[in-house]
């Protein structure tokens, strides 16, 4: 029983070296420059209406995911843990988020036409 | 049925105690059980500003227009400190797995080298999240509060909307970088009243400007507010203020709290604890919890700043 609350987990063959941590590093360094240079300028042609927000919009959010799958995967080693692991430890969040989200801004916008009536 | 008899005792071999049925000791699976439901509260509260932000659409400040400065430099910078902030809390991330790295190879000076790394990094976020708040509570160019807590600009009448500040109305100069002089209601009625080009205009996307009559009738049981704290908010919205405090403060209560792990690890990384235990698997979990900052200072920079 104190065996196994105190053993290491069990070594996953992750890449060798360091140079795939600076990979990492430099691909969330790329993304924010692009987020904070799109945040700045803010091109007129990419402020029209998409998906019921801006195209904008769309691009940041889908670059923070992207930002978020590699410190997930790469930082914190999820990508190379068991497949059974990875799985509950994503789906709770997978599944969860987009619905709470969904929910509270659809809420949201209906307050709000409410409100100007 | 030979099958399930022989499916049952595998599974009582891998879960009956003794093994990692995950291949992850138990702090460490933990550690993750524990960052799954912390996701969820801080998803709840950014989902939360998100409603709020839906609901009062046309009040919402652009976050742009509020976080506009930069330590010693002049002149309005949208975006570049809070991007500073980012790259801070990204280098503190990759000096941490540089440690979780040089701990699977038992490299001791590697681990306190980078986790050393790591706390710095983790005390100037911090450093730079008070700066951002104090420019915040003490405000900028100050605005005005209709009798129905709607926070409006001063605005020159044809100026396109730019922002006049209420040190401007008052005193007629330009408002020095980082004068926070205080200006009483009544000075601020009586310098309206005089300068009869100034009027007013709504914050956020909708920026219409009001008609100099219409202004002057709205100025009556007006207010001036400078700054931003839990009930009043100069830029806009006060749920915005409330957000940003509620959000930012308690992810920088998590930077700070990881920082103090981060410690506790260190010291006993100093003392050898790991070297003796064989193993630097702490390092790691601590690592998992720094993170996961990293990772909701991700979001919290998007939805906050950016959107």
């Amino acid at each position: 029983m104190s065996e196994h609350n105190t053993s290491p987990s069990e070594h996953h063959d992750g890449p060798e070296g360091t140079a795939w941590i600076w990979k990492v590093f430099w691909i969330l360094l790329a993304v924010t420059t692009v987020e904070v240079v799109l945040g700045i300028i803010k091109p007129e042609i990419l402020l029209n209406p998409f998906l019921g927000t801006t195209l904008l919009n769309v691009i940041f959010i889908v670059l923070t995911i992207a930002k978020a799958y590699y410190i997930v995967a790469e930082f914190m080693h999820l990508g190379h843990e068991r497949k059974n692991f990875i799985w509950t430890i994503t789906l709770p969040i997978v599944i969860l988020i987009p619905y709470l989200t969904f929910i509270l801004l659809s809420e949201g916008g209906y307050m709000n036409v409410l409100m100007n009536q | 049925m030979a099958n399930g008899a022989a499916l049952e005792q595998n599974t009582s071999a891998l879960w009956g105690g003794g093994r990692q049925p995950f291949g992850a000791s138990y702090g460490k699976m933990m550690m993750w059980f524990f960052l799954l439901s912390d996701a969820l509260t801080f998803s709840g509260f950014l989902t939360a500003m998100g409603l709020y932000r839906f609901k009062y659409e046309e009040t919402w400040p652009v976050a742009e227009d509020v976080f506009t400065h930069f330590p010693l430099l002049h002149g309005e910078h949208p975006l570049l400190f809070v991007a500073l902030m980012t790259f801070i809390l990204i280098l503190s991330s990759v000096t941490m797995v540089l440690a979780v790295n040089a701990g699977h190879k038992n490299n001791h000076n590697g681990v306190v080298l980078w986790m050393g790394l790591t706390i710095i990094g983790g005390f100037m976020f911090l450093g730079s999240q008070a700066w951002e708040w104090s420019h915040f509570i003490s405000g900028d160019k100050g605005a005005i509060q209709l009798k129905d807590n709607t926070v409006v600009y001063l605005t020159k009448v044809g100026s396109e909307g730019e922002i006049l500040s209420v040190y401007e109305l008052v005193t007629g100069e330009e408002k020095p970088h980082g004068d926070h002089t205080e200006f009483s209601t009544g000075d601020v009625v009586s310098a309206f009243g005089l300068n009869t080009d100034v009027t007013l205009r709504y914050p956020g996307k909708a920026e219409t400007t009001m008609p100099r009559a219409e202004a002057v009738k709205a100025f009556e049981s007006a207010k001036v507010i400078q700054g931003a704290n839990l009930r009043e908010n100069e830029y806009g919205n006060v749920l915005f203020a409330d957000f940003f405090f509620f959000v930012t403060g308690f992810h920088g209560t998590h930077v700070f709290s990881g920082v103090v792990l981060n410690i506790i690890v260190f010291i006993n990384v100093l003392m050898g604890t790991y070297k003796q235990r064989g193993h630097y698997e702490m390092v790691e979990k601590v690592g998992l919890y720094w993170h996961f900052v990293d990772l909701v200072w991700v979001f919290v920079f998007t939805f906050f700043y950016l959107v």
